[in-house]
């Protein structure tokens, strides 16, 4: 059942080096991110694991582009990263679906703003939305949707407009825990049949093993990477996973990375 | 529901009550309102001359109406506020969107218009009859003058709320900044710039009775003051009841265009 992620031969297609962030200027400036080096590989799933305040939501912010790093450089696709653009889709912690639009209309906000013409548009919103497994909800609003329906709808829109990558921060960190489970679940379907880079951040380490290729593994203030560990375990996954001697192996391992570097 | 169920329900902070009740309740106070009336006038508490009796103002408004007075001076005002309401609002919607949006326009407009929102209308009639006389483009400046920086800072107020994660996740689909106020702040503020265009409205009402007060030939207002200098107390009660119930109607038209093109927000 092992495996061993084939990073090395993939071109990398988010390349964060030696990025630093810096809130303020002066005395009261607070360093988030010091000197931050990672790379993700074409068609990876790669999840940043940290204590919350620990600056990976920073990260993933900056890698798409809507703050501005203090010093080093970010590239996706080969690109250095200046601004926002449609080729990093993002999924926020919070519900972020547009509230005077339905879900279909939600779903086809992308390719609309793209200049697609509405058949080929139509024929995307299908997809997903049978994809996530809300065909009955094309003409919802998101105010009749529950948490993780909406969050459904959230992927599906990022991924609807044909990302480079999709940026995921904390997605399912607002949901209860089966609600959370199912989306887990959904997330690696969707992931195996579209086969996009995946950067996702959790506090969650459950989440992190189970979801990742690679996990790593972030301390706090300034963030800096403490590991960058493979996750050996055979796709598909199952929730089970959660219960086997290995799995708890790497929490373990996990944990202890997080707890020596937590507290200072 | 029995009785002490109802009971509770009514005595119950935020509890929602049955519709039934919201009716008959709002029915009660206008009888109550009307029956005072009538024990006022027909049982001379109150002398004829500051009270009318309610079938004299059924008398007076039937015949004005009849003679197209009551018609004339309606359409007068209404065409005031109108025209002041909506000179006003399509400036100030899409400057306080932008206001809201952009903090270099705020900083730019902010210090004027938190001067100028403090002063007091009525203060600057005498000056506006100066400058642009008695006709109808000095009630339009009262008006504009009166509901034009309330209607900014609250439509900035609003555009100011919207989430910043909603103008992000824009960005990453591929919204481009300049586009931002057009794609996310106005649709995202609608239903709340209605409610600004609603309010407002009210106070335009306001500001045209001072103006028609103080100077104008024709509008409810002036048949008021007119009336009042014949002690035709009867005609005062019939423009006001007709101002009460333009403004009944103009927000309930505006509550039906909410509930029309910002159908999501309910």
């Amino acid at each position: 059942m092992l495996n061993t992620p084939t990073t090395s031969t993939q071109s990398s297609d988010i390349s964060v080096d030696k990025v630093s962030l810096r809130y303020g200027s002066g005395e009261g400036s607070v360093l988030a991110l010091d000197g931050l080096s990672l790379d993700v590989g074409r068609q990876e799933f790669c999840v940043i694991v940290g204590p919350s305040g620990c600056g990976k939501s920073s990260l993933l912010y900056l890698i798409a582009g809507l703050e501005d790093r203090t010093g080093g450089m970010i590239k996706v696709g080969g690109r250095p990263v200046n601004d926002a653009g449609a080729d990093r889709g993002m999924v926020f912690q919070a519900y972020t679906l547009f509230p005077w639009l339905t879900v279909k209309q939600n779903v086809e906000y992308g390719p609309k703003r793209k200049g697609m013409p509405s058949a080929e548009r139509n024929r995307i919103v299908d997809h997903y939305l049978a994809e996530i497994g809300l065909s009955g909800f094309r003409d919802h609003y998101p105010s009749q949707l529950s948490g993780g329906m909406k969050q459904r709808v959230a992927i599906a829109r990022a991924l609807a407009n044909d990302p480079e990558v999709l940026l995921m921060d904390e997605p399912f960190g607002a949901l209860d825990s089966q609600t959370r489970h199912s989306m887990q679940q959904l997330l690696l379907s969707v992931w195996e049949h579209s086969k996009k880079t995946v950067l996702f951040v959790t506090h969650d380490i459950d989440e992190a093993i189970l979801l990742a290729d690679r996990v790593f593994v972030m301390s706090g203030r300034p963030g800096q990477i403490l590991a960058d560990l493979s996750v050996p375990f055979a796709r598909p996954r199952h929730m089970d996973l959660v219960m086997e001697p290995d799995f708890i192996a790497m929490k373990r391992e996990i944990l202890g990375l997080l707890k020596n570097n937590g507290g200072h | 529901m029995t009785d002490k169920n109802l009971l509770k329900s009514l005595t119950t902070p935020y509890q929602s009550i049955p519709h039934g009740v919201v009716i008959f309740l709002g029915i009660a106070v206008w009888v109550i309102v009307l029956a005072v009336w009538v024990a006022l006038t027909y049982g001379e508490i109150v002398k004829p001359m500051f009270l009318p009796k309610p079938h004299e103002v059924l008398d007076t408004t039937l015949a004005l109406a009849a003679d197209g007075t009551l018609w004339e001076h309606t359409f007068a005002s209404t065409q005031v506020v109108i025209i002041g309401f909506v000179l006003s609002s399509i400036v100030a919607v899409p400057l306080g969107l932008t206001m809201g949006t952009y903090r270099v326009v705020q900083a730019f407009l902010d210090p004027l218009v938190n001067f100028i929102r403090y002063l007091p209308v009525t203060s600057f009639v005498p000056l506006f009859i100066l400058w642009i006389g008695i006709g109808i483009e000095q009630r339009v400046s009262v008006i504009i003058f009166g509901i034009f920086f309330q209607q900014l800072v609250m439509i900035a107020d609003s555009a100011r709320s919207v989430p910043r994660d909603l103008v992000n996740a824009s960005y990453t689909l591929g919204t481009r900044r300049r586009e931002t106020v057009w794609h996310i702040v106005f649709p995202a503020t609608l239903p709340n710039v209605l409610d600004v265009l609603r309010v407002t409205m009210g106070w335009a009402w306001t500001y045209l009775v001072v103006a028609e007060l103080v100077a104008a030939r024709s509008g409810l207002g002036y048949i008021s003051l007119k009336a009042m200098r014949g002690f035709q107390v009867d005609v005062i009660f019939m423009a006001i009841a007709m101002i009460g119930i333009l403004g009944l109607l103009t927000d309930q038209i505006f509550r039906l265009l909410r509930r029309f093109v910002a159908p999501w927000a309910n």
